[in-house]
């Protein structure tokens, strides 16, 4: 089809007008380099292939390696004379798994303490998260947002046994408390659940604040222009477009405190999940606290699914 | 095609071969050696912190060096916080130590699996030194077979705060009755062994139960030392495996009553302001802990290890070990070089009649310790178990 050129049907274009060209540029030399990197471009599933090598590898070899030697040997026993695994393949570890009341108990007592810890976070974590996402001034936010991650440059270890401190008999909060005429909760779960809500407070504020920063004010403007009042708007628009994000954090507070045996060991005398696979470890009965690591992961496996069905990865 | 073939075979039976030689079942028993020759120039020992002092503490405690100087063995330490620690590093690194410092509950364990080796006494000068109440005990010697040299020996104690607890505690039954006034302010050792301790509570006050060793305990007399440890729970402020936490919690008045080692003691009524402590072992005995030197049956530093063990064990280093730690030494010459002269008084260390109730720590068997035939009594695992229960 003859091209219609705007320059009139004189003018065949730019391309007819210039003569072939005097010499093809010479191609470059074919260097190893060179010859790598027209390889890859002609390759784009080896190029992406080759940069998520590392990433990819990691996660397979290392991660889900480790967890599928874990899991092999959840199923092997050990010899308690001599103290050695046996490398052959039974079911003693879950059977007394389930059959001792002990570690029914013991895991009823982690999962409530971290649905607690979540509640409670995400209730203490709110109105700092809404205040620094809608009311805050932009300098205001940024000030606030490094004060809320500097606990986080701290070790955990310096937080707990701070803590211990503050909770010890003589302790800050005692002495704080006692011209009011009480006392504080002193070592023990009361004491722990406090201990895990500071710890992890940061962990939900930080996707609280990225939720509520995602809602676009205009839409509760026009939720007030409906004639909704305070109240109905945040029931009716704030928070069902914020609760996926309100999962994400909780997915932070619910593993850290299910898997956490270092803060129960400084600040109580009861055993928690990981209290118990420490205990193994240090016998050390592999097999069974590697059977008694599969609650747990069981667990987070399941309320990750759970989270997933409630939009908690579109949020992070 | 062929030398595919030729080098695929000789992949499979380097492979099969690989795979008989080590599946095999235990290790050879090395034969004894029979004189120690030269150092083989390198040293790793893995012991309780405050044994292997080698400056790296406090640069004017060091005899390490000397050793170094006078045999050319290089050594490292490292140290470990629980005889179920030590265990659990031989058996995941078990060619890295050549030496370790062994309680009486992972002394054995450790025999069993296979982990060390028979020790020839005769080629260590200062064995004949050693106190004989540590010698061929069932902790170091399995079959008249020498495992290791002794070191020293501790005995748990029972402590009080003596501002706190009026009148003073004078039996370990007081720490398990629930209607004591210190009840709900005790810490206890956190380890499976501390069983041991309601057992010989149990040897005093319920004699009908037959027990004559509180590491053989057949399932009635473990129920019962179960029962009496559940009872105990609710009076616990704290089960302490770090001494520095038992020192926090007796400082700050969250503990006034516990059992502790004589250390713990001395460090807390040594402190500014001193914490005031007292401490006594009661009239039903204790359990108390004795440690041999072991060697690793895969070492390759032989020589080194021997001459080690050799210079632990002399009277000039066992007494400064001992009174850097705080235990009876085992060497019946160090007492006369002690800087403290009162340090082999305070820890008892030739006063036999003092040990004659003390049942230092051993790993329980399925074949009873204390030589039943007729029954079968609750092995380490069972204990470990039993533990966990305890703690709830």
């Amino acid at each position: 089809m003859a091209r219609a050129s705007r320059l009139g049907p004189s003018h065949h274009g730019p391309v007819a007008e210039v003569a072939a060209p005097a010499t093809a540029p010479a191609p470059a030399p074919a260097s190893g380099r060179r010859r790598l990197a027209g390889g890859l471009h002609r390759r784009p599933r080896l190029r992406l292939g080759l940069l998520l090598a590392g990433p990819v590898g990691w996660l397979v070899i290392a991660y889900l390696g480790s967890l599928v030697i874990l899991f092999i040997n959840a199923f092997w026993s050990r010899d308690a004379f001599t103290g050695l695994v046996i490398h052959q393949f039974t079911l003693d570890n879950f059977v007394a798994l389930v059959e001792n009341p002990l570690y029914r108990t013991v895991t009823l007592r982690t999962v409530l303490m971290a649905a607690a810890v979540t509640v409670t976070c995400a209730i203490v974590a709110f109105p700092i998260a809404y205040y620094m996402a809608r009311v805050a001034s932009p300098r205001t936010r940024g000030l606030l947002v490094v004060a809320v991650l500097m606990p986080l440059w701290a070790s955990y270890l310096i937080k707990a046994y701070t803590w211990r401190l503050i909770l010890a008999e003589d302790g800050v909060m005692n002495w704080f408390l006692a011209p009011l005429g009480l006392k504080g909760p002193g070592y023990g779960e009361v004491g722990l659940w406090l201990v895990f809500v500071y710890l992890w407070l940061p962990y939900m504020i930080l996707p609280l604040f990225a939720g509520l920063e995602r809602i676009p004010p205009s839409l509760v403007d026009a939720s007030s222009d409906l004639g909704a009042r305070g109240w109905m708007t945040f029931r009716r628009v704030t928070l069902p477009l914020v609760f996926p994000a309100l999962v994400a954090g909780s997915i932070f507070t619910f593993s850290l405190t299910l898997g956490d045996y270092i803060a129960p060991s400084l600040i109580t005398t009861t055993q928690f999940i990981g209290n118990l696979i420490l205990a193994n470890f240090g016998v050390p009965d592999l097999p069974f606290a590697a059977a008694l690591s599969l609650v747990p992961l069981t667990i987070m496996i399941v309320y990750l699914m759970l989270a997933r069905r409630l939009g908690a990865f579109e949020a992070l | 095609m062929d030398k595919r073939r030729i080098a695929g075979a000789l992949g499979v039976m380097a492979l099969v071969l690989s795979a008989c030689s080590g599946g095999g079942g235990g290790t050879p028993a090395p034969s004894l050696p029979t004189a120690i020759g030269d150092g083989e120039g390198a040293l790793t020992v893995l012991a309780w912190p405050g044994y292997v002092e080698n400056g790296g503490t406090d640069p004017a405690v060091d005899w390490v060096k000397p050793f170094e100087d006078a045999t050319g063995c290089k050594v490292t330490v490292q140290v470990f916080g629980t005889s179920d620690e030590a265990f659990s590093l031989f058996s995941t690194n078990p060619e890295k130590f050549d030496v370790i410092s062994a309680s009486g509950d992972a002394s054995l364990r450790l025999v069993r699996a296979g982990y060390v080796q028979p020790v020839n006494v005769d080629l260590v000068k200062n064995y004949a030194d050693i106190f004989p109440a540590l010698k061929d005990k069932p902790y170091n010697t399995v079959d008249g077979v020498h495992y290791g040299v002794p070191h020293g020996r501790g005995s748990n104690l029972l402590m009080w705060r003596t501002d706190n607890v009026n009148p003073a505690p004078t039996t370990w039954a007081q720490m398990f009755d629930p209607s004591s006034s210190f009840a709900g302010k005790v810490s206890v050792y956190d380890a499976p062994i501390y069983i041991a301790d309601a057992a010989v509570v149990l040897m005093k006050t319920k004699p009908e139960l037959g027990i004559k060793n509180p590491y053989a305990l057949d399932d009635t007399q473990f129920a019962a030392a179960v029962d009496l440890l559940k009872q105990q729970k609710p009076m616990i402020s704290q089960y302490w495996v770090d001494y520095t936490k038992q020192m926090d919690a007796f400082r700050n008045g969250d503990a006034t009553v516990g059992t502790t080692w004589q250390v713990i003691t001395n460090l807390l009524q040594g402190e500014t302001p001193a914490v005031p402590v007292d401490v006594i072992k009661p009239p039903e005995g204790a359990t108390g802990w004795s440690d041999t030197w072991m060697i690793n049956s895969k070492t390759k530093h032989i020589n080194c290890a021997y001459k080690f063990i050799d210079h632990i064990t002399s009277p000039e280093i066992n007494i400064q070990v001992a009174e850097y730690f705080g235990e009876a030494p085992g060497n019946s010459k160090a007492c006369a070089l002690a800087v403290n002269p009162d340090h082999c008084k305070i820890f008892h260390a030739d006063d036999e009649a003092f040990w004659k109730d003390i049942w230092y720590w051993q790993t329980p068997e399925a074949k009873c310790v204390d030589g039943r035939t007729n029954t079968t009594c609750k092995d380490f695992d069972a204990w470990v178990k039993a533990w966990t229960e305890i703690k709830g």
